[in-house]
């Protein structure tokens, strides 16, 4: 359970030209799956300011490490810590949340039975990892990088090198899944989803610098990627009778 | 120049993908071995309170395809209205109610089905009850960011009309795409329908 006083509070409303829109033609499949009405928008209630709690005694011991949690010998590729911290908009750390990651290996394959890239499974390497955040928000993984992908959608499209992150607040409202890249990566700037997000600003925000400091001698290379959760309202004046 | 607001902007959403299975159901994929078990495979344990009930449905797209590769998640509060979350001001959940769920389109018929308690009202900000609910997000490939909505049951006519939330949705004759329908004794179906006709009304809350 949380080991510190848990947030409360009204939710920020998302900053909805700040995050993609649901209507993104360069990404063809979103075409189809985008809502055609408006959301209906208010202000969050109880149903949204609160959310699940996972306890760290759900973890095993190698759940973040992904080079050894599928069979126990080593993972193939090259290895490397992805850590960073878990904030609000205001800068709080949010503890005790759950984050999940997923990747494909260092040839860019998935372990799924919908992926038939060339590529092949590599027998060590499962493909997901999760850990629940320090009382500061910290959390870290060990990995190896994952491969950059072809996908259909335009008739030469490759996936930059991403890891897959999906992460709980303290809220059910805070739920958001999105996607870590790597410095340097020149797929970055040619991916058709990584283009749905609107300002080149915000996709800055999804890439992950080289760490050099954190990075472990003579044994892999460190990233840090730092992830920003909705925040709560820091004011308390109770007069909401207006509306939501 | 005015002062800083020192507010930083929320990271940007990024779809789940085709491959979402790999890293929040693994084991329901076949990828045994990294945890024992997936999680969320209910919102409640043995010896709940309440009204046991079944969900049924699926998530359909603009061209009327169901997808078989969508992930929903619930969240809901307990048969009192409780949710049980160490912020819910008034505390005191069902210790059976653990409230989040985690499901998956069936790999062949694309069908997700859960088993839960009815929840119980919940207050709005205002004091007025919320009718009955239970919150949903839902992540699929060509997604870009998660669709938030809410299950209602069309059983509890008096706590819909009531409801502060429903009364929001300007559309009086999309209402009924937020309502499960009752299908026998205990058992609901709602289906998502993320654009077209019947488009389900999803929130930004
Ligand atoms: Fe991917």
């Amino acid at each position: 359970m949380a080991e510190s006083a848990p947030a409360r509070g009204p939710l920020v409303g998302r900053d909805r030209f700040w995050q993609p829109p649901a209507y993104t033609p360069g990404y063809k499949t979103s075409m189809t799956r985008a809502p055609s009405r408006p959301l209906v928008a208010l202000g969050s209630t109880l149903s949204e300011e609160t959310g699940p709690v996972f306890g760290r005694d759900m973890l095993g011991e190698k759940d973040n490490n992904l080079i050894e949690n599928f069979t126990g010998q080593q993972a193939v590729g090259e290895r490397i810590v992805v850590h960073g911290r878990l904030i609000d908009q205001s800068g709080r750390p949010v503890p005790d949340a759950l984050i999940e990651v997923w990747q494909a290996n260092a040839g860019g394959r998935y372990r799924h039975k919908k992926d038939g890239y060339l590529a092949p499974l590599d027998p060590n390497f499962g493909g997901c990892g999760r850990t629940v955040t320090d009382a500061q928000g910290r959390y870290e993984f060990l990995t190896v990088r994952p491969g950059a992908y072809p996908w259909p959608n335009g008739v030469n499209d490759w996936r930059p090198m991403h890891i897959h992150f999906g992460l709980f607040g303290s809220g059910f409202g805070q739920r958001l899944i999105t996607q870590m890249y790597f410095e340097g990566d020149p797929l970055i700037a040619r991916c058709p989803i990584v283009k749905v997000i609107p300002s080149q600003e915000a996709i800055d925000s999804l890439i992950a610098p080289l760490d050099m400091d954190a990075s472990m001698p003579m044994d892999a290379l460190a990233y840090k990627f730092d992830i920003v959760l909705r925040g709560r309202r820091q004011t308390y004046f109770e007069n909401r009778k207006e509306g939501l | 120049m005015v002062q800083s607001l020192n507010q930083l902007k929320e990271s940007p959403s990024q779809t789940a993908g085709p491959y979402v299975h790999i890293g929040l159901t693994p084991n329901a994929l076949g990828n045994h071995g990294i945890y024992p078990r997936d999680l969320g495979k209910s919102p409640i344990r043995a010896g709940a309170k309440g009204e046991k009930i079944t969900i049924t449905g699926h998530v359909r797209d603009g061209a009327g395809m169901i997808l078989r590769d969508a992930l929903v998640e619930s969240w809901q509060a307990d048969a009192a209205g409780i949710h049980p979350a160490p912020n819910d001001p008034r505390g005191g959940a069902d210790p059976n109610v653990t409230g989040w769920a985690r499901f998956i389109a069936d790999f062949d018929s694309g069908d997700w089905q859960f088993d839960t308690v009815k929840p119980g009202r919940v207050p709005a900000p205002d004091g007025r009850l919320m009718a009955p609910h239970i919150s949903i997000w839902v992540v699929a490939r060509g997604i870009n960011i998660g669709l938030q909505s809410r299950i209602y049951f069309e059983d509890e006519e008096k706590a819909n009309a009531e409801c502060p939330v429903l009364q929001r949705v300007e559309h009086r004759e999309r209402v009924k795409t937020l309502l499960a329908k009752k299908t026998g004794p205990g058992s609901y179906r709602f289906d998502i329908v993320l654009q077209g006709e019947d488009e389900t009304v999803f929130f930004d809350i």
